[in-house]
């Protein structure tokens, strides 16, 4: 069926022809949605484009406005903040549970079940329950209050300092179950032979975890990265449905400033030019090491 | 994009297949999703269906920010909608100037749009290069402070008559643990209230030529310093709201956690929805009691253009059934808001409407910022605001400077 | 615990030789030793954390009006009602059509079904192509599409419009199946080529060998030896498909509104005070088919990803 399973040597464009074939959704969506679509998009924000694409450049206009925007600073600082804190912690949080669900316990699905079930909520649901336990007039404060406590104060989500760690919370609850999982799940696939080696070895068990299980297990790390950290540049639907970026603009995001220019705002220009602006942090970060990780190594 | 390819295109997508169905089904988008919108939404569509056609409901909730992206994208990606709400201003500019809209010219002369609706600005804003776009359907005004007599009476203070005395009431109501003035965390409340405070405090000419003229140096002056001055005391006042949602903080004055809230008419149906009559149990001070005047802001509809000839027809009838005398005014009682013409009579009008029907009569309008500003410049706006109220260590001054920047920049 | 091991027999087996392992001398081991009491505690709390919102949801949901407002969001319903349920389902209001969420529930199923076969079955068949028949460029592909996984969906809204209207298919649902498979594709194929390189290369040797074509060895061969990880990627595209709000309502028309249309039309309708029953009664009954979809088989979805998570 392919042209490899043949002795002879056909034209090398026709080798593996099926396996190019059946990729080709995977070609075209590559090139045509997400790189097409990012060239369009950093084309565009060299414009004055409002509601509709136009092609009247400007130059860096957009750019420099971009740049003086307070909120669009504020955003940056809150993602850097967000993004910081989700990762460490989901990472720790969810390596500890693994560690924890893998240690031959009783009762390890409904555990699993009532860490992993948040997943399957959706951002607004999230944001709009953790809106309202978070509600100093409802929820903890309140409660904790009428516990006798009265001066107890915890309204992270009026308070512009702290309000970013009251969305953390809420991203921390529907995501890290899922963290468990995917490590529970390459914790399991550790061979057993390792264990006993480092047990006769007499190496203590942190140790173990920390120096070998860990690095064994780099390419579900892997995964998890990629799904943590596209999570955490996308965080949009969490922070509308909890804080709608308030009090005032201090639980502002990246997202949520190109999607505000780009439809309430009318001014396409600008929502492409911050887009553009994540997407060139997120290529600078990632593209190196998506190629070295994927690309590069020769593999099968 | 070229716009004229984008027609084109347009026209060849739009083999709807289901057009075969029932030829005069429209399909309108709308964001009126609340309980009294959509009462008022059922006496369009009522009216509507009794023409022949069918009033095929699209509502998205979340208004204009949920709603008009998707709008947008469907009369730009060729699956158009039969009718759509913007309100109107310049939301609809770009797509009419892409030839993606239906004129309505023909429509409006043969019924003579231009003498019947009031105030003449409203078709002004429908209209652009002489040709009419959309069918305007009711006046918004956003120039009203809502004031809970009850919390007032608690506090021991007399209801105040203006701004002035309600901002020297305000320390009498916080010592009784009345938050004096709600004002809820979306942004556009924030901005909202500003734009009512500068025609209050600073007076027609100088809004006209702040938000009209875009002129740095009045924005600059002390005119609108002293609006600052006067929003620093809303700020002040404003503190402990802690809610979201604009009919939250309407509840607050309805229960009497608040002594009072900026807000549009609109505010109006929450009260009627809690039962409270006007003048007993709330006040309602045009201008801030201070400058009479009321913008005519407002919602339209916009038609966008189809390739089926019956749609078209049935286009044209609803956008003459939208301002025809009956549907003005039993859309506009349910919506609380003023018919868009004259000569229409709503003599079960409450006080409060009477006041701004009356204020109307005498032509004290303006337009309002939606008209004048472009949605980028309203954004930036916004995002100020909302930032000045939730933040007290932003001086008036450095507000003002941001405020002129913003101006200055503004088409 | 026992039907895990009955299911899964070698990480559970595993991990039972596992427990043994602990620094030497340790205490034998009992019911109630230090160490459980740590481990187990531990767990609870954790449990405590993300059971709270859930109970606050049920809780809420089943109370009236008057008394969620006299505060305490965590104490049990004095009066249980089922009025918000009732309302949430069919009765609430999205503009003129007052049936409430179950006019969406339908269109849900209609878009999810053929979106989550359809992805999945694109990214496998890309994942076995890459793990297995890898030809010159596929991997710079792949980057791309691992790329694109961070682009906010925000932004690619209007050149999807754009692709989507000169395909003539914007506004159908053909259209929503292909963007769903468009988004679903950077996680998936990631999983299934994790997943495909896992399994032993002599298999596909001797199929090779035996002259097995591409497709033949993926139908015959990939397919039936990879259910852990189609039970994962269902998982992962129900979840996320049916949650969806955005594509929905931008790319269809509104006779495919899904349910979270109307979801979003409940939470955020203004009217009066904010009927925080209905809305957590509308959010439980919305995030009911993904969450049933966790309980049955939130089990298969670890074994699964163990399958073929670690070797990479």
């Amino acid at each position: 069926m392919t042209g490899q399973a043949h002795t002879g040597r056909p034209s090398k464009l026709l080798r593996n022809l099926s396996s190019k074939i059946a990729s080709i959704p995977m070609m075209l969506t590559a090139v045509v949605i997400f790189l097409g679509g990012t060239i369009w998009t950093v084309v565009y924000s060299f414009t004055n484009s409002k509601l509709l694409p136009r092609a009247k450049f400007v130059g860096f206009d957009q750019y420099e406005r971009l740049w003086d925007a307070p909120r669009w600073i504020v955003s940056i600082q809150n993602l850097a903040i967000y993004g910081a804190f989700t990762l460490v912690f989901s990472l720790v949080i969810g390596f500890l549970l693994a560690a924890l669900m893998d240690q031959k316990i009783r009762f390890e699905n409904t555990f699993r079940t009532i860490f992993l079930y948040p997943f399957a909520l959706s951002f607004i649901v999230t944001g709009l329950v953790w809106q309202w336990i978070l509600n100093p007039e409802f929820g903890v404060q309140s409660v904790v209050r009428s516990l006798g406590w009265t001066s107890f104060t915890f309204d992270p989500l009026y308070n512009a300092d702290i309000v970013i760690y009251g969305v953390l919370i809420a991203g921390l609850w529907q995501g890290t179950g899922l963290v468990m999982c995917l490590l529970l799940a390459g914790l399991r696939g550790i061979d057993e032979d390792i264990w006993k080696a480092s047990r006769v070895d007499g190496i203590p068990m942190w140790k173990t975890y920390l120096f070998i299980v860990i690095p064994m297990m780099r390419p579900v790390f892997i995964t998890t990265l990629v799904i943590i950290a596209s999570g955490i540049v996308k965080v949009y639907d969490l922070v509308v449905a909890q804080t709608s970026g308030g009090p005032g603009i201090a639980s502002e995001v990246p997202a949520k400033y190109v999607y505000d220019y780009m439809f309430q705002a009318q001014n396409l220009g600008q929502g492409f030019a911050a887009s553009t602006m994540m997407l060139v942090t997120v290529a600078i970060i990632i593209v190196p090491w998506a190629y070295l990780e994927f690309g590069g190594r020769k593999r099968v | 994009m070229k716009i004229r390819s984008m027609a084109a295109i347009l026209a060849a997508t739009v083999v709807l297949p289901f057009a075969a169905a029932n030829a005069t089904d429209l399909e309108v988008t709308h964001w009126w999703t609340s309980g009294g919108e959509a009462a008022a939404v059922a006496e369009l569509a009522k009216a509507f269906d009794a023409t022949g056609s069918k009033w095929v409901d699209g509502a998205i909730a979340g208004s204009g920010g949920t709603a008009r992206p998707i709008m947008v994208s469907r009369i730009t990606g060729g699956d158009p909608m039969a009718a759509t709400q913007f309100n109107h201003g310049r939301q609809a500019e770009e797509l009419v100037e892409a030839g993606l809209m239906r004129d309505l010219t023909d429509v409006a002369t043969r019924e003579n749009w231009k003498d019947i609706i009031k105030p003449a600005s409203l078709l002004d804003s429908c209209t652009i290069d002489g040709k009419i776009y959309c069918a305007p359907v009711n006046i918004h005004s956003w120039q009203w402070l809502w004031l809970s007599n009850g919390a007032f009476e608690t506090a021991g203070v007399a209801v105040p008559k203006n701004w002035d005395e309600f901002v020297a009431a305000a320390p009498a109501l916080e010592k009784a643990g009345i938050v004096p003035l709600a004002v809820g965390g979306q942004p556009w409340q924030a901005a909202g209230a500003f734009d009512v405070l500068m025609v209050a405090i600073a007076g027609k000419d100088v809004y006209q030529k702040v938000f009209g003229d875009k002129d740095e140096e009045v924005a600059a002056g002390p005119d609108i310093a002293r609006v600052f001055k006067a929003a620093d005391d809303a700020r002040r006042m404003s503190k402990g709201t802690n809610v979201q949602d604009w009919n939250q903080a309407t509840n607050m004055v309805i229960t009497g956690k608040a002594g009072g809230q900026i807000m549009g008419d609109w505010a109006q149906g929450e009260f009627a929805l809690a039962g409270k009559v006007a003048g007993k149990d709330y006040t309602c001070l045009p201008g801030l009691g201070v400058t009479e005047v009321i913008a005519t802001g407002g919602d339209a509809f916009y038609f966008p253009l189809l390739e089926d000839e019956e749609k078209s027809k049935a286009q044209e009838v609803l956008a003459s059934t939208l301002v025809s005398p009956a549907v003005q005014v039993a859309f506009n009682l349910k919506k609380g808001s003023l018919p868009v013409r004259g000569d229409v009579d709503l003599a079960a009008a409450n006080d409060c409407m009477k006041k701004g029907l009356e204020i109307l009569a005498k032509g004290n309008v303006i337009q309002w910022v939606d008209q004048l500003l472009s949605a980028d410049s309203q954004k930036q706006k916004e995002d100020l605001f909302s930032e000045f109220f939730a933040n007290p260590s932003m001086t008036p001054e450095d507000a003002q400077k941001r405020f002129v920047d913003i101006i200055a920049s503004a088409e | 615990m026992s039907d895990t091991v009955a299911l899964n027999p070698g990480p559970a087996l595993a991990a039972a030789t596992r427990a043994g392992v602990e620094p030497r001398g340790a205490k034998p081991r009992r019911a109630l030793s230090g160490r459980n009491i740590m481990l187990y505690g531990t767990l609870a709390v954790a449990a405590l954390y993300y059971l709270l919102p859930l109970y606050v949801m049920v809780v809420t949901s089943m109370k009236g009006m008057p008394e969620i407002r006299l505060g305490n969001i965590f104490s049990p319903p004095l009066e249980v009602t089922f009025e918000p349920w009732v309302k949430a389902w069919a009765q609430a209001c999205t503009g003129l059509n007052c049936d409430g969420l179950s006019r969406g529930f339908w269109n849900s199923v209609r878009i999810t079904v053929p979106s989550t076969l359809i992805s999945i079955l694109v990214a496998s068949v890309n994942g076995y192509a890459l793990a297995n028949w890898k030809f010159k460029g596929a991997d710079l592909f792949f980057t791309i599409l691992i790329v694109g996984a961070f682009i906010p969906y925000q932004v690619m809204i209007y050149p999807i419009v754009i692709v989507l209207r000169e395909m003539g298919i914007y506004g159908t649902l053909t259209g929503l199946v292909i963007v769903h498979t468009i988004f679903g594709m950077p996680i998936l194929t990631l999983l299934f080529r994790n997943y495909f390189s896992s399994l032993p290369e002599e298999l596909f040797k001797a199929a090779r060998i035996d002259g097995a074509g591409f497709w033949q060895i993926y139908f015959r061969i990939m397919l039936p030896m990879s259910l852990p990880i189609f039970v994962v990627a269902m998982i992962l595209q129900i979840t996320g498909i049916w949650n969806d709000f955005l594509f929905g309502v931008v790319f269809t028309r509104p006779e495919y509104y899904p349910m979270t249309v109307q979801l979003n039309n409940i939470v955020n309708s203004v009217q009066g005070v904010k009927e925080y029953n209905v809305n957590m009664a509308a959010t439980l009954l919305t995030g009911a088919v993904p969450l049933i979809v966790y309980f049955v088989s939130g089990r298969l979805f670890v074994r699964g990803i163990a399958a073929g998570a670690v070797k990479g």
